[in-house]
């Protein structure tokens, strides 16, 4: 009998929002998120009252989530973010509208959407290659 | 999104670091709204610019763009968070203004004018009919959609700064005829007598025709300030940047009414000042001039003030821009409204200056103003011109 720990690959393809490459670890919400109030660009934590992700930090992981919300400033905070070294890796949205995706883009964040988030867990780790997204998750056999 | 051979070139970063970020937030956008191409525009206005919203980061990434970014198009600004030039008087601290002012020399450096009002259409920023532009500040972009006929999606800062170094947008949205057509209609039984009555209207129809474009029977007169602030309230409340009102604004007749129906009578006008209006007597601050205020504005202010005095317990703030405080230094107004104790906010507004701490309660005729004035932690009472000019020189509202 087999014990231990296996590999499951998976591979989605979706649509470039930001060009780049990103690898990082998941961290994945079915909540939108609002960058301008809801995450504090100097510390990078979410601070958003009763939102699934609340205290977690985002420097680094991909951010899996399924799309903005709140203010077109957000955008900023994006920016400032990543000028602080407090940005995600990269983002994954089930459908990217106008803050995050001009956040992404004048913050050189990797961004794609289009992809069913459902099939990222928190902790996985994540591999973003222009608009495929591969997905590896260890799990016990 | 299909992409002219020069502006691949735009995309690639022959025309420098500005115009290939531009170009990155205009395709984008246009993909994910479904734009098929570009298209030109004729002019734009720019929000964001107050360092209140900016802080740091938007500062940073303005100055970025303005080293090699120039705008393509006549371009506007909305309001700054203090008056450029008289910002002590506002109580408007050193180092804010300091920053604040390199968020102007960036947009300065672009090309940009320096108007600083979110009423570009009263200082020479005007569309035309069916025009194509790309405007952000959404009283603006509802009233350039809706009172002038001219086509824009509600643009946020950067995208709007996207459109002027590339002098397009993507055609989506409000840019198309089919996006165009009212869906809900809108029918009002009450009698809109003063401004802020067009205020409370806007919350009626912005909280029915939540993401809707209203049609609106009922009205048979209204005048540029009631439109301008019908504009800002409608569109703070929840409906789409654009209105129909038959007779009234342009393409309106080409339309039927839509089969959903609404009607907005005395008892719902009563209800919205109700929930806008705080329990409060004692007056902090009165501040006219959500929208910025028309000349016309400011003649009824001046006329109301002569030979009245404010009290020296409420401060009296008329926003406006520098070009319409321009007339009025010339008529005489100026001197009227600052001989009562009265002081002109150019370039600057309630809904963007930092005034969080410093008044507890304000007064204003506009319905746009309460709203932001509660996000600055301030209770809201909206009436007529009339009423707020008492409730100053009183200090108090009876």
């Amino acid at each position: 009998m087999y014990r231990g720990s296996c590999e499951r690959k998976m591979e989605l393809r979706g649509r470039v929002i930001s060009k780049g490459n990103a690898e990082g670890e998941a961290l994945t919400t079915s909540q939108p998120i609002s960058f301008y109030g809801g995450v504090d660009p100097d510390t990078s934590k979410i601070i958003e009252k009763g939102h699934e992700l609340e205290g977690e930090c985002v420097r680094a992981r991909i951010l899996v989530f399924p799309n903005g919300k709140g203010s077109t400033v957000g955008s900023y905070t994006l920016y400032r973010m990543k000028k602080n070294g407090n940005a995600p890796a990269g983002m994954i949205n089930r459908e990217c509208e106008t803050v995050v995706a001009v956040g992404a883009i004048i913050s050189e964040i990797p961004c794609v959407d289009k992809i069913d988030i459902s099939k990222i867990g928190s902790g996985d780790t994540i591999l973003i290659e222009a608009d495929v997204v591969r997905i590896k998750r260890k799990s016990k056999a | 999104m299909q992409l002219t051979k020069e502006e691949e070139n735009m995309l690639d970063g022959e025309e420098g670091y500005a115009v290939k970020k531009s170009m990155e937030i205009l395709v984008a956008l246009g993909n994910i709204y479904g734009a098929e191409s570009l298209i030109k525009v004729g002019s734009v206005q720019v929000a964001g610019v107050s360092y209140h919203n900016l802080g740091d980061a938007g500062l940073q990434f303005l100055s970025e763009l303005a080293r090699d970014g120039k705008v393509k198009v006549l371009t506007t600004l909305n309001p700054a968070g203090m008056d450029l030039k008289d910002w002590k008087k506002l109580g408007i601290d050193k180092e804010f203004a300091r920053k604040q002012k390199l968020v102007i020399d960036a947009f300065d450096k672009m090309g940009i004018i320096i108007s600083c009002t979110c009423t570009p259409y009263l200082i020479g920023n005007l569309p035309i009919f069916g025009e194509h532009i790309a405007w952000s500040e959404s009283s603006a972009v509802t009233f350039a959609n809706s009172v002038i006929g001219a086509r824009t999606n509600r643009e946020g800062g950067p995208s709007a700064l996207a459109a002027a170094f590339v002098g397009k947008t993507p055609n989506y949205g409000l840019h198309l005829d089919e996006k165009r057509v009212p869906d809900i209609h809108i029918h009002v039984t009450a009698e809109l007598k003063k401004l802020s009555d067009w205020g409370a209207f806007g919350y009626c129809v912005g909280e029915n025709a939540e993401n809707k474009i209203p049609y609106i029977t009922g009205i048979d007169h209204a005048d540029l300030d009631d439109l301008k602030s019908f504009c800002a309230s409608v569109v703070t409340y929840g409906a789409k940047p654009l209105f129909f009102i038959p007779k009234i604004t342009p393409g309106s007749m080409d339309h039927q009414p839509p089969k959903e129906m609404i009607t907005i009578e005395t008892r719902d006008i009563e209800n919205a000042y109700e929930s806008i209006n705080d329990d409060f007597s004692t007056v902090d601050l009165v501040c006219i001039g959500c929208p910025h205020c028309s000349i016309k504005e400011v003649a009824k202010i001046a006329r109301m003030l002569k030979g009245k005095t404010i009290s020296p317990h409420t401060q009296f703030w008329v926003a406006s821009s520098r070009f319409v405080k321009g007339i009025a230094d010339d008529r005489g107004y100026t001197e009227t409204i600052e001989g009562a104790g009265g002081k002109f906010a150019c370039d600057t507004c309630m809904a963007v200056a930092p005034l969080k701490g410093r008044f507890r309660s304000v007064v204003t005729t506009s319905a746009k103003g309460c709203y932001y004035s509660r996000h600055n932690n301030m209770m809201t009472k909206m009436g007529s011109l009339q009423e707020c000019i008492e409730a100053a020189v009183k200090g108090k509202w009876s």
